[in-house]
């Protein structure tokens, strides 16, 4: 493969051709924030937080998905993509609850000096989560719209495609069609929407309730990997256990077989583990 | 892939002939026809019309729902069978948009307000959505103009023998005997530069599409204008349909495309029957030489007439915008190479191929659609170098206190620029630009405020919600001018929202949301205690 000659912060660095900014920021330790982007899927480039500076642009590109192009020059930290990052990260906390975001994030947050109180009282898309199955509840108060699901459900994995953007603007929303309920629409439960969902808006039922009664605790938690038990394929679950009970079962984004993503039963086939009651 | 259907939905006798009628084949192009026929036969798109299209279509209920929804002129919720989108847009907010709509509530129709719909010339105006759509307007239109306008108002619009009476197809005569590459370097030399508001050069696209070596080549006629005041497209379109047909059949042929695609905003009912009409007797004629083209309706969406969102509606996705680079020269409509060409550029053509390119700079011409505050609002077609202020006096108008220049996504000039020569540097070097050709005239009684905050709505109802940057931003830039209005100094944080949507949003919708209130703000004062 060829390689490329670019310039990240002034600094030349060879990478390959065909690399994205962010592969080679990332290659070079340079942190670059990013909410819509997963190894797994198709970069959608939406929510524009990883942008940058690149010499001979009018606008800001996105590292996600643009690929390097000889004698590139790179700023990833100018006053410029300092304020737009800045502002990704204040309109997404004055207009959807972060409450759930990871530590990253919020580091994010705090580098770039996002005040979102400075959009106090603006619209938000505060809404009830909706809970209409037994295995996984929709907070969409929590949705930044990065796409994730859309795609996990569609053609980066699962092909069912129950969900997608409905809608247009600041009302556009994760839907099923006409927004039935889960039960009526194409949803097979694999839960890959809840491995990518970025925010907690997805998240297990077991979770959910956990956390309502205010006894979900980290500090309690651990992680077990091991293999699904179901069928031949292999799928590496990494459970989280909590008082000896699992709370959530997930699978490694790169692990070779699953790739973070599971069927229905690997993601919540596991009741019968702790079915201690006994069936006779 | 296995389709799951909507439980216990079915539709009736009536769509489902609407959309078998338009379905032809299992074509995910065939979408947004297939959703235009649904909603004409029942007023709505019902979970059963859903059903049976994306049962005939192969297409995920859920996506087809989402493809529905992001358009204005669908409706994904049960509402009356005739409905009147009224125009509260710019130009007929200051000429009666209100008093019309109370016209209509009095006679007990449905009314929903709509952004603008390309009549400002003869506003205030209403579209009347029912089985066909019908448009309403208030006065006759005034056209004056002598070469791109020249057979406006003379030659018979639904006659193919007038048009060759009045010189029609001699510019495709011309074209055969120089062939493609004839006709690429006449269109080179012309220097012409696209008329749709990026004003990127005509040539340079034509060339790395006839020369790009994947096949097949696509092109395509961006009629989706659809940008606040502009309706000189229409005019075009509506008055002399087979002049586009002739220009779009001598692009393809040069270009190397087996097919065209006109798309034409949906708000523009007349305009896309005469040229359904005019493609269809010129290819009876023999006049296509082989080319086919297809027109296709949008549906309510100012985004679509961004060129990628334009290729995304077209094959029956949503109407995004897609990150550029790739550029659609390389990778456009169904993923290949592909020539799109605003109409009023491609109207250029003719007189280009017919004179030759050289002499295309000493004669070129410029259309304007000159709309708010004068006596004659119309659509101008002027010598490039013409003045701002003589294009205004031939419209009659009086003393201004402002022009808004290129549309919504244009800005406020003060009468002391009035002198700017209408050409793409003339206006640049002001920090303006011709956009889409907008002139709106707002004299002293207009409340500019009203405006300001009319374009802030409107950027916020047509941001496609795709990015953060302009689905945020433009909401908050709403919220943030309204408080302004209310005398709180917020300008800082206008800035910071302004300087995220033009830096890091997707496509130029974002890019240019905040211009308008910038230049009001900063150069007429608004908002500011001195005034």
């Amino acid at each position: 493969m060829r390689s490329v000659e670019i310039s990240i912060d002034g600094q030349a660095t060879t990478v390959p051709e065909g690399t994205t900014i962010l592969e080679a920021c990332r290659g070079r330790g340079v942190d670059t924030p990013t909410l819509c982007y997963l190894e797994t899927l198709t970069p959608v480039n939406v929510c524009r937080v990883c942008v940058v500076e690149v010499e001979g642009s009018r606008t800001l590109v996105p590292a996600c998905s643009r690929k390097v192009e000889p004698k590139m020059s790179i700023q990833t930290d100018s006053e410029r993509v300092r304020l737009s990052r800045r502002m990704v990260l204040e309109f997404l906390a004055s207009s959807v609850d972060l409450s759930l975001v990871s530590a990253e994030v919020l580091g994010w947050m705090k580098r770039y000096g996002a005040q979102p109180g400075r959009h106090a009282g603006g619209a938000t898309v505060a809404q009830p989560p909706k809970i209409d199955n037994e295995l996984y509840v929709r907070d969409y108060s929590k949705c930044i719209l990065c796409y994730k699901c859309v795609e996990a459900c569609g053609r980066d994995a699962q092909n069912t495609f129950a969900l997608s953007v409905a809608g247009r603007g600041f009302d556009a929303k994760i839907s099923t069609e006409f927004g039935l309920p889960l039960g009526e629409s194409a949803c097979v439960y694999c839960g890959n929407c809840i491995g990518v969902c970025p925010t907690g808006a997805l998240r297990f039922k077991s979770e959910y309730d956990l956390r309502r009664s205010g006894t979900w605790d980290e500090s309690k938690q651990k992680t077990t990997d091991t293999i699904c038990p179901y069928c031949g394929v292999g799928c590496t679950l990494r459970l989280t256990v909590q008082d000896n009970r699992i709370v959530k079962a997930m699978s490694p984004p790169d692990h070779e077989v699953t790739r973070g993503h599971l069927c229905i039963k690997g993601r919540f086939g596991w009741r019968f583990v702790q079915n201690r009651g006994g069936t006779s | 892939m296995d389709l799951h259907l909507i439980p216990g939905a079915a539709a009736t006798e009536a769509e489902r002939t609407a959309i078998d009628a338009v379905v032809t084949s299992r074509r995910r192009d065939l979408l947004l026809p297939a959703l235009h026929a649904a909603q004409e036969a029942a007023g709505w798109i019902s979970p059963g019309a859903l059903n049976h299209l994306c049962r005939v279509l192969d297409v995920p209920p859920a996506e087809a729902y989402g493809v529905a929804s992001f358009y204005a002129l669908f409706s994904t919720e049960p509402r009356p069978p005739r409905v009147v989108h009224v125009c509260d847009d710019l130009a007929c907010r200051i000429r009666g948009g209100k008093e019309l709509r109370a016209d209509f509530e009095r006679r007990g129709e449905h009314c929903l307000p709509s952004p603008c719909l390309g009549q400002c010339d003869r506003g205030p105006a209403a579209l009347v959505q029912a089985e066909k759509m019908q448009v309403i307007t208030s006065s006759s239109r005034h056209v004056e103009g002598s070469r791109l306008l020249a057979r406006v108002g003379k030659v018979d619009p639904e006659s193919f023998d007038d048009y060759r009476a009045h010189g029609g197809f001699r510019a495709l005569r011309r074209a055969l005997e120089l062939g493609p590459e004839g006709v690429i370097r006449e269109i080179v030399d012309s220097k012409l530069v696209g008329r749709g508001g990026a004003a990127f050069p005509a040539g340079r696209k034509w060339d790395a599409v006839a020369r790009a070596p994947e096949r097949p080549h696509h092109l395509v006629c961006n009629a989706d204008e659809s940008e606040p005041g502009t309706f000189k497209d229409r005019v075009l379109l509506e008055e002399d349909p087979y002049a586009i047909v002739e220009a779009m059949t001598i692009a393809g042929i040069a270009t190397g495309c087996d097919r065209g695609y006109l798309y034409v905003r949906g708000e523009y009912p007349l305009a896309s029957s005469r040229m359904t009409k005019a493609i269809d007797q010129a290819r009876v004629r023999g006049f296509l030489r082989g080319f086919e083209i297809e027109v296709r309706r949008g549906a309510g969406a100012y985004i679509c007439g961004e060129e990628t969102a334009l290729f995304n509606s077209i094959e029956g996705f949503r109407g995004e915008p897609r990150n550029k680079p790739p550029f659609p020269t390389q990778k456009g409509l169904f993923g290949k190479p592909t020539l799109v060409n605003n109409v009023e550029t491609l109207a250029n053509v003719l007189g280009i191929v017919l004179e030759g390119g050289a002499t295309f700079p000493s004669v070129e011409t410029k259309l304007f659609c000159v709309s708010g505050c004068v006596p004659k609002p119309g659509t101008y077609e002027v010598r490039f170098g013409t003045t701002l202020r003589e294009l205004l006096k031939i419209a009659g108008a009086g003393p201004l206190r402002t022009v808004l220049l290129g549309g919504a996504a244009g800005t406020f000039l003060t009468p002391e620029e009035f002198d700017v020569p209408l050409t793409f540097e003339g206006t640049r070097a002001i920090g303006a630009s011709l956009g889409s050709g907008v002139v709106m005239a707002l004299d002293e009684t207009v409340d500019l405020a009203d405006i300001v905050l009319r374009i802030a709505r409107f950027f916020r109802e047509e941001s496609c919600g795709q990015c953060v940057p302009c689905r945020v931003g433009t909401r908050r830039q709403e919220e943030i001018l309204s408080r302004m209005a209310r005398g709180s100094d917020e300008s800082t944080l206008l800035d910071d929202v302004g300087q995220v949507m033009k830096d890091a949003s997707i496509c130029g919708l974002g890019h240019t949301a905040s211009w308008a209130a910038q230049s009001a703000i900063r150069k007429l004062k608004l908002f500011s205690r001195a005034r």
